[in-house]
C-alpha cells in the first residue's frame, strides 16, 4: 500500500452548528470511510469541528484559471449587486 | 491500578515509536493521536495509583525510575511494532479488550477509576473503530496484506490469553466492586474479534501456548530495550527540563 495508490479526498468541516461546512484541505485514503477517519485525525485534533464531509477530489469540477476573465470579469463593474445599502443588526454575527 | 496504567503507558510508547515513520501522513497522525489518548489515561491512572499506594510518586517516577521487573503491563502491549499489520492487529486485540474493561469499570466502586474509565471509553471506542477498519482492509485487501495480517495475528494471539487471567489479588478486588472480573470480559471480546476476523477473511488462530507473567513483572526480551531507550535520558540527567 502506498500513498500514491490511494485516491485524493477533499475535506469539509463544519466548525459549529449553524455555520456551513468549509473546505479545510485534502488527504489520501483508500475509501470513503477511511477518508472520514483520516479527516477526523488530521483536521479536527484541536476541536475544530462538529461535522465532517469528505468528497472524492475527482468528483469536483473546477473552473480553470484560463477562464478567469470571462467568468469573473463581468461582475467587476456592477457595484449595485452588493447589498451594501442595508444596515446589519448588531445581533447578527453570521451572515 | 498500576496494571491498567502500565498497559496504557507501554502501548502508548510503542505507538509513539511510529511517529514520523508511519506509512502515510494520515496514519502518522492517527497513531500518535491514539498514543496521546493512552498517555492521558496512563497519567490519570498513575496519579491515582500514587494516592492509593501512599507514596505520592510523580508520573515521571513511575515511568522513568522503575525497573523492568516493576512494570506489570501485559505482554501483548510490549510486543514490537513490527510491520503496519502487526501494529494494527495488536491495537485490535488490545483496544477491544480495553473497551470491554472500561465499559465494566465505569461501574467501579472506586469513583476516580470509574471517572477515568468513562472518559477512556469514548476514546477507546474510536481506537477500536480505527483498528477494525484497518484489519478488514488489510485482511481482505491484497494477497500480500492478507498474509502479513494473518502472520501478525498468529504471532500475537498467544499473548491474548493473559488478558483474561486472574491471580490472587483479583478476586478480592472484584468482590469489593473495584475491578472487573477478567474472565467475564472474555465472551464479548471473543465475539467482537470473531466478527472482525470473519469480515477480514482471517482465520482465528488455535493455540494452546499461553505466555504469561507480565502482571508479575516477567517480561519479554524486547521490553528491556524499550525501557532502556526510554529511560536513559531521564536517568542520565535527573530532573532535566526543556
Amino acid at each position: 500500500m502506498t500513498e500514491r495508490d490511494d485516491p485524493l479526498w477533499e475535506v469539509f468541516v463544519r466548525s459549529r452548528r449553524g455555520l456551513s461546512h468549509n473546505h479545510v484541505g485534502s488527504l489520501h485514503a483508500a475509501d470513503a470511510e477511511m477518508a472520514l477517519q483520516n479527516a477526523r485525525d488530521v483536521f479536527t485534533r484541536r476541536m475544530e469541528g462538529v461535522s465532517i464531509w469528505v468528497v472524492p477530489s475527482a468528483a469536483i469540477t473546477a473552473s480553470s484559471p484560463e477562464e478567469r476573465d470571462p467568468f469573473f470579469e463581468p461582475a467587476a463593474d456592477k457595484p449595485y449587486r452588493h447589498p451594501t445599502f442595508y444596515d446589519i443588526p448588531k445581533e447578527v454575527k453570521q451572515l | 491500578m498500576l496494571r491498567l496504567a502500565d498497559d496504557c503507558f507501554v502501548l502508548s510508547h510503542r505507538l509513539a515509536e511510529w511517529s514520523s515513520r508511519a506509512p502515510t501522513l494520515e496514519e502518522d497522525v492517527a497513531l500518535t493521536n491514539i498514543a496521546l489518548d493512552l498517555l492521558g489515561q496512563a497519567r490519570r491512572l498513575y496519579e491515582h495509583a500514587a494516592r492509593l499506594d501512599g507514596t505520592g510518586r510523580s508520573e515521571d517516577e513511575y515511568v522513568f525510575m522503575r525497573d523492568e521487573r516493576d512494570f506489570v503491563n501485559c505482554l501483548l502491549v510490549e510486543q514490537e511494532n513490527g510491520d503496519f499489520a502487526t501494529t494494527i492487529v495488536r491495537e485490535l486485540l488490545f483496544s477491544t479488550y480495553q473497551l470491554g474493561l472500561c465499559g465494566a469499570l465505569r461501574e467501579s466502586a472506586d469513583a476516580t477509576l470509574a471517572a477515568v474509565a468513562a472518559k477512556a471509553h469514548t476514546e477507546v471506542t474510536y481506537h477500536v473503530s480505527h483498528a477494525r477498519q484497518w484489519t478488514v482492509r488489510l485482511g481482505d485487501g491484497t494477497a500480500e496484506s492478507h498474509i502479513r495480517t494473518q502472520t501478525a495475528l498468529d504471532a500475537l494471539w498467544p499473548y491474548t490469553h493473559e488478558l483474561f487471567e486472574s491471580d490472587d489479588v483479583t478476586p478480592s478486588l472484584v468482590a469489593d466492586g473495584v475491578a472487573a472480573a477478567p474472565a467475564a470480559l472474555m465472551p464479548e471480546w471473543s465475539a467482537s474479534i470473531g466478527t472482525v476476523l470473519a469480515e477480514a477473511t482471517l482465520e482465528r488462530p488455535e493455540t494452546t501456548w499461553a505466555p504469561s507473567g507480565g502482571r508479575r513483572g516477567l517480561h519479554t526480551e524486547r521490553f528491556g530495550y524499550m525501557l532502556a531507550e526510554m529511560q536513559h535520558l531521564h536517568r542520565a540527567h535527573p530532573g532535566a527540563r526543556w
